[in-house]
């Protein structure tokens, strides 16, 4: 356990070494805010109706933005796991006497707790730029814990794939799927609006029924079974990932 | 050079290691003693790396036995890991933490406290003369300084068998010549040390034992001397003004080789003073001039050659 503890302060020290992953973290979800918000905003509005959600676009797409906050926080940890092992480090790690997981365990902290720190800023944004949640404080909680959540899973994604590339750039499908995923969800525009596969897509993918509770959970307005679909997903990809980087960590890194 | 009766620091017997079908470890056996210098010495691909990658725990291996430390290298990988330390071909430094506080997460790794972990990277970093540049980013550092805070790092936590894989590769003569003596008072603090190399000169100037690895089989182990020993290779070589020096030194000298682009002659000679006396006074009596002389004693390039029946890489290409 001192092990991980050890991981997760060189984690820490990392970020704040390498300020400019924070940045882009947070820099690129305030980037869409404003795009969403500002360019295409009142044309998407029109085409959602008012029920979903208070009427303002900006609490619509808040919930779809954390999302990819989420996303882009796990794509560092992607490039930063890969940066560790190719960079010889986890092979001293290994051939030392240390609880073997610990590496993972820090890197997965360590990415949950800057991904909340990171939604919390783009939150922070969103309420300058006009954000009006009107989430009461469990309702708030429960978004806290479900951003967590997910941050974790796609924490244990990350590092899997991170372990699995051989380089840097082979993490990149895993950041375009990351970005691309909340485009065909909830995130910016009611599936009903997409074309027939589209729409079918969106309604089964894992980004929609996390973004409809998130964006229930701030606006206060009813979230159905999208709960239990947000819950269960979230845990099914954790569960995956962990399983998916303990299996790639044991395998001999015969390369 | 130890000559007392040491216990094994290294035992392995008939380790055997394929990746697919390409069968990289033949059934090696070796025995390091306890405070030596034992080099493993191939060109590249010959699988040094491979072989410290398996004493190190890194990966597993298909046949054979391995004890480090008195530890079974299957059974306990965890005692063997408390007991060595690993520096590979490429530093393992990281980039992002300063020299020393990279010290202080092996400190922190090795359970050492904080008052001791921060006294023992300060002492490192004294003697690998890192205080300097202690507080920089590793990413800063030169080829030189990131490969003397890695073994620094290693040393951390006081390692008996310390496993170096080509560790002067690609260092300048001065971090080489500093990492040989680092090296050299390692050994006589009691530490055993596991070289690979592909450097001959390096095997030769730090090893009490060698072993020539090629192509996954050991094809002959002992001290630098007993492989010199008995290998053809001594000679004496000298250049001529024109071809017709030549000549008349390839008559007066009788079994020679000869190689006319160069006005060169190799002359067969342990390399000795009365020998070397002997040759001079012949081709005086000749009255040849000679332009140049050089003495080349058998080196381990010569014993590689006469082993393996091709060069060294190291001799092939220049890295």
């Amino acid at each position: 356990m001192s092990d991980a503890v050890t991981m997760l302060r060189r984690n820490f020290r990392h970020t704040l070494r390498n300020p400019g992953s924070v940045i882009m973290t947070i820099g690129m979800p305030v980037v869409l805010l404003l795009l969403f918000v500002g360019v295409l905003g009142g044309a998407l509005n029109a085409g959602l109706g008012t029920a979903a959600h208070g009427g303002d676009y900006i609490d619509y797409v808040v919930a779809g933005v954390l999302l990819m906050t989420v996303g882009y926080g796990a794509s560092t940890t992607a490039m930063a796991v890969n940066r560790d092992m190719t960079s010889g480090i986890i092979a001293r790690f290994r051939t030392m006497a240390i609880s073997r997981a610990s590496v993972l365990t820090g890197h997965v902290i360590g990415s949950t707790a800057r991904t909340v720190f990171s939604t919390a800023l783009v939150v922070g944004v969103a309420l300058l730029l006009g954000f009006r949640p009107a989430a009461d404080p469990v309702r708030w909680l429960a978004a806290v814990g479900l951003v967590a959540l997910l941050a974790l899973a796609l924490s244990w994604l990350a590092v899997a794939v991170g372990l699995l590339a051989r380089t840097a750039e082979g993490t990149s499908p895993f950041v375009l799927v990351v970005q691309l995923l909340p485009f065909l969800s909830s995130a910016f525009v009611s599936p009903d609006s997409m074309s027939a596969p589209v729409r079918w897509f969106a309604a089964y993918e894992p980004f929609t029924p996390i973004i409809d509770t998130l964006r229930g959970l701030l606006l206060g307005t009813p979230i159905n079974d999208s709960g239990v679909a947000a819950l269960a997903w979230c845990v099914v990809l954790a569960l995956a990932g962990y399983l998916w980087a303990r299996a790639l960590f044991r395998r001999d890194p015969s390369r | 050079m130890t000559s007392a009766p040491s216990r094994s620091a290294i035992a392995v017997t008939g380790l055997r290691k394929s990746f697919g079908d390409k069968v990289v470890l033949d059934g090696i056996d070796l025995d390091v003693r306890e405070g030596t210098t034992f080099s493993l010495l191939g060109p590249n691909g010959a699988g040094k790396t491979t072989a410290v990658r398996i004493l190190s725990t890194l990966i597993g291996f298909d046949g054979g036995q391995a004890r480090i430390a008195g530890h079974d290298l299957a059974e306990e990988p965890d005692a063997v890991r408390a007991a060595i330390g690993v520096t590979g071909q490429f530093s393992a430094v990281d980039d992002l933490l300063t020299g020393e506080e990279n010290l202080v997460l092996m400190a922190d790794l090795h359970h050492l406290g904080r008052a001791e972990g921060g006294r023992r990277a300060a002492e490192l970093l004294d003697r690998f003369d890192l205080t300097e540049a202690a507080t920089k980013l590793a990413s800063t550092y030169s080829g030189g300084m990131r490969r003397r805070l890695d073994l620094a790092m290693t040393l951390v936590g006081d390692p008996r068998v310390i496993f170096l894989d080509e560790p002067t590769t690609g260092l300048d003569p001065r971090s080489r010549r500093m990492m040989w003596q680092t090296i050299r008072e390692l050994v006589a603090s009691g530490v055993t040390i596991f070289l690979t190399t592909q450097y001959l000169e390096e095997a030769d100037e730090l090893a009490d034992r060698i072993a020539v690895l090629d192509r996954g089989k050991l094809v002959a182990v002992g001290t630098p001397e007993e492989l010199k020993r008995g290998v053809p290779g001594g000679h004496v070589r000298l250049r001529f003004g024109d071809a017709a020096g030549l000549d008349a030194a390839a008559r007066a000298l009788g079994d020679v080789s000869r190689d006319d682009e160069a006005l060169t002659l190799q002359v067969p000679s342990d390399g000795g003073v009365p020998a070397l006396r002997a040759l001079l006074d012949r081709l005086e009596r000749a009255a040849i001039e000679v332009d140049e002389l050089s003495v080349h004693t058998p080196d381990l390039d010569d014993v590689f050659f006469a082993l393996t029946g091709h060069p060294s890489a190291a001799k092939e290409a220049v890295r």
